[in-house]
């Protein structure tokens, strides 16, 4: 049954393809560690090339998918070091990893982030080889309405992000769900909030979103500290090297996350942001006793880590099993896999085993590569912290600006990424946190799009949502998570008197 | 005891960031001078406008037909929209751009979603590949025929579930609307439809049995024909198409009069010069005359079209005046 695999390792470990496979996981690194540049860019950019120098198909489609995973071990340089997510993935991890960077602790927190990665990404392999047929089964069980109880269940778990202000979160969970609302509806193509400007039929894009949210707000903050009281630095790098203690210390969210991100990461249409979003969120709810989470928990920090690496891999599912993508990233690919003329689908396993062996048994040597090399670049990178803030925040913005610019073609993509900026640094200066605004925009738009499919199917009777199994499961997995610590509260004898 | 190493460091980025601008600003100067030829895929990178400037791009280069390489770049937004007002507003008479478009764009220009400007606002330069409309059911669907789903709508037009991954009144739904319409004679505004975020989505859903029928391209199922776990009804085609799709009936052949086939091509600004435009046309055509492209376009999943200059600029224009009335006629506008 594992003829495949071993006709894998035996495509992969040519030569030419480990060198790819090298090749593609140190691009990607670049790309995931770029902002506005992620793993989408970094294939539809190396697609063509791959194709003009004629690589044969396993082998361009071994760089391709180097690049991708590389890419969600990148996107979580930028989150670390300067609080702005490399990708989209790489949210969650400014919350835990950038408070650690300020700590001094930017070493540690790069290594644990990739040994976090290198594990998640290892059980979603180990899931991908041995039940990629059975979960692309359940995958297509997911319709519409188990799409929506999803999302609630992810806004109910997002709950816990409260923290100490629920009013603020709220409000800016809500606020993301109202930018996700403007462009061209999805169902009736009627246009909503874009007062009549082309530019905007297609919603505020993304990366456009986290670079305005993120960098552009993060600059604002920093040119007002400098008028006020002149620049500050970040401490200096202290410890490089993450230590085993500390890893062992988060193995259970680790394993917990990277199982979660996997299982998300299969569903077609949720990408690796809602995995950390419920990876980090489960991890709050489980570990956080003493309120760590958010001021540089290392736990924190690993979760999202793992989960987004893990659902990277998992959108290979659908791809390899069904021929359906399961993320944009993905889709690229298939744009890729179209060109030499392999369709993915049920029958690639068979009539194109080196293709599809060769894909899995390289990303198995993919990841590997990848933690040789993202453990020593922990400290390499680290050491980006002693560049002067001033010089080094300006030069991820210009970046910043070409990667947009370079996406859209458009310089209203870049005034839009300003307005987004100006706005993200209104809200940080009334004590409000970035992060539920991109979850507002993630979850709420694929909430309003698969209630409106649900809908749409079922010719507008809501019976439809709570017609499966898999959706009442969900609700009651979302009203328990809303209910437990409440619950629990009441239930448990309390240990320490107030 | 770090102040030194950092002024260094600091004199060092400083310098490389310096030098990074300039570069930048090159690249600019460069791509406004415009000395590269251009096309415009008015997506994000991937999609089927994506592949046509590819194929254009690669074919060109491939034959030798021209030696400086195509740069591919994408403007999303709107489905085509944001592009369309750009190329009209501001590059109107750039001779080295063009932009990919496809019956899409028609049909988009037709319920005027493109702004204020019409189809014969640019000049229309070619079509050189197609695909054709598909009707897809799950293997396990009591739909066995085309006439099966057509007494079905005839029935209660709302017990069929269609979806893909257009919005309603894209071309996806004009597919299914025209099968109500002129098929079952029923009004397309009762139909379900649900609309996807491309078509993989969408026959995702069909697997899962979350929807009864697809209406995607053919091009699409290349890779599902023979899986047994669907059943295509139906190829909106004047006449079948070969290989793997020599085994599915058109609708012709079923007794209904729909085709649904969508051309992609390009268009260039509205003020480019007449020798400008008859260079593209001319290297168009002499591309689509080469069996190398040829082979590109079979591998792409794509069918053979050649429309080219003047002919195609009528063809479009009148297009998107043919599907204004059919918009009106099945209730759109």
């Amino acid at each position: 049954m594992f003829d495949f695999m071993i006709h894998g390792f035996d495509v992969a470990l040519t030569p030419l393809n480990l060198g790819l496979a090298l090749c593609g996981a140190i691009l990607g690194t670049f790309f995931g560690a770029l902002p506005g540049i992620g793993p989408i860019n970094g294939i539809a950019i190396l697609m063509p090339l791959a194709y003009t120098l004629g690589l044969p198909a396993e082998s361009a489609l071994i760089l391709l998918a180097g690049i991708y995973t590389g890419a969600e071990y990148g996107g979580r340089m930028s989150s670390i070091l300067l609080n702005v997510p490399g990708d989209a993935g790489a949210v969650m991890t400014t919350l835990d990893g950038h408070p650690l960077a300020k700590k001094g602790l930017a070493g540690p927190a790069l290594g644990l982030s990739a040994v976090a990665s290198f594990v998640g990404a290892t059980i979603a392999i180990i899931g991908l080889t041995l039940f990629a047929p059975l979960l692309a089964r359940v995958a297509v069980m997911f319709g519409p309405a188990e799409f929506f109880a999803l999302m609630i269940f992810a806004f109910a778990s997002m709950s816990v992000m409260m923290g100490s202000d629920p009013l603020k979160t709220g409000i800016a969970a809500v606020l993301g769900v109202m930018i996700a609302m403007i462009g061209v509806d999805s169902s009736t193509g009627v246009l909503r909030y874009t007062f009549d400007m082309p530019e905007l039929y297609d919603g505020i894009d993304f990366v456009v979103l986290i670079i305005g949210l993120f960098a552009v707000s993060e600059i604002l903050l920093m040119l007002e500290q400098a008028a006020r009281d002149g620049v500050t630095d970040m401490p200096a790098v202290g410890r490089v090297f993450v230590k085993f203690k500390e890893v062992i210390a988060c193995r259970g969210a680790i394993l917990r996350s990277g199982f979660m991100g996997f299982v998300i990461g299969t569903l077609p249409g949720t990408g690796a942001s809602v995995a950390s979003a419920v990876a980090y969120t489960t991890e709050k709810r489980i570990n956080d006793r003493e309120g760590t989470f958010g001021e540089g928990d290392m736990r924190g920090l690993a979760a999202p880590e793992a989960a987004n690496n893990a659902s990277a891999v998992g959108s290979f599912v659908p791809l390899l099993t069904l021929g359906i993508p399961g993320s944009g990233t993905t889709a690229v690919l298939l744009g890729a896999l179209m060109l030499y003329n392999i369709t993915p689908g049920p029958m690639m396993f068979s009539e194109r085993p080196e293709v599809a062996g060769g894909l899995i048994a390289s990303l198995y040597i993919g990841n590997v590569v990848l933690l040789l090399l993202n453990l020593p670049l922990a400290g390499l990178f680290a050491k980006v912290l002693t560049i002067p803030r001033w010089v080094l925040v300006p030069f991820v913005a210009l970046l910043a600006f070409v990667g947009v610019y370079q996406l859209h073609s458009d310089p209203i993509a870049i005034y839009t990424m300003l307005a987004v900026g100006v706005f993200g640094y209104v809200l940080r200066k009334f004590g409000f946190s970035l992060a539920p605004v991109i979850l507002g925009y993630v979850l709420g738009g694929l909430a309003e799009v698969n209630l409106r499919r649900a809908l749409a199917i079922s010719g507008g009777s809501p019976d439809v949502l709570w017609a499966s199994g898999i959706s009442i499961g969900l609700y009651i997995a979302a009203v328990a998570l809303l209910v437990a610590p409440w619950l629990i509260g009441r239930l448990r004898p309390r240990k320490y008197a107030d | 005891m770090q102040e030194p190493a950092r002024r260094g460091a600091a004199r060092w980025w400083r310098v490389a960031s310096i030098a990074l601008v300039a570069i930048a600003l090159i690249g600019c100067q460069k791509q406004v001078a415009g000395d590269h030829p251009e096309c415009i895929a008015p997506a994000k990178p991937g999609g089927g406008y994506d592949l046509t400037c590819r194929l254009l791009a690669n074919g060109l280069q491939k034959t030798g037909l021209m030696t400086t390489p195509m740069i591919v770049s994408y403007m999303p937004g709107g489905i085509g929209a944001v592009a369309y007002n750009h190329v009209n507003a501001t590059r109107d008479h750039d001779g080295d751009l063009v932009v990919a478009a496809s019956t899409g764009a028609a049909v988009n220009l037709a319920l005027g979603k493109f702004g204020s400007y019409d189809a014969d606002a640019v000049r229309w330069l070619g079509a050189f590949a197609a695909d054709y409309g598909v009707l897809v059911v799950a293997a396990d669907s009591p739909y066995k025929t085309l006439s099966d789903l057509v007494a079905a709508l005839k029935k209660d037009p709302g017990s069929v579930v269609a979806g893909a991954g257009g919005s309603i009144g894209s071309q996806d739904w004009m597919k299914i609307a025209l099968v109500a319409k002129r098929a079952a004679g029923v009004a397309p505004k009762d139909l379900r439809f649900v609309s996807y975020e491309g078509g993989g989505e969408a026959m995702g859903s069909l697997l899962g049995h979350h929807i009864d029928v697809f209406t995607g391209d053919a091009s699409e199922m290349a890779g599902h024909i023979g899986s047994g776990k669907i059943r295509v009804l139906a190829i909106l085609a004047d006449q079948r198409l070969g290989g793997v799709y020599s085994d599915i009936p058109t609708a012709k052949e079923q007794g209904y009069d729909i085709e649904w086939p969508t051309w992609r091509g390009f268009y260039m600004g509205p003020n480019v010069t007449d020798a400008n435009y008859e260079t593209w046309v001319a290297r168009l055509k002499k591309l689509a005359a080469t069996d190398q492209f040829k082979t590109m376009r079979t591998k792409q999943g794509l069918f053979p079209e050649a429309r080219f200059g003047a002919d195609f600029d009528d063809y479009v224009v009148n297009q998107a005046h043919e599907f204004e009335a059919l918009a009106r006629q099945v209730g759109l506008k």
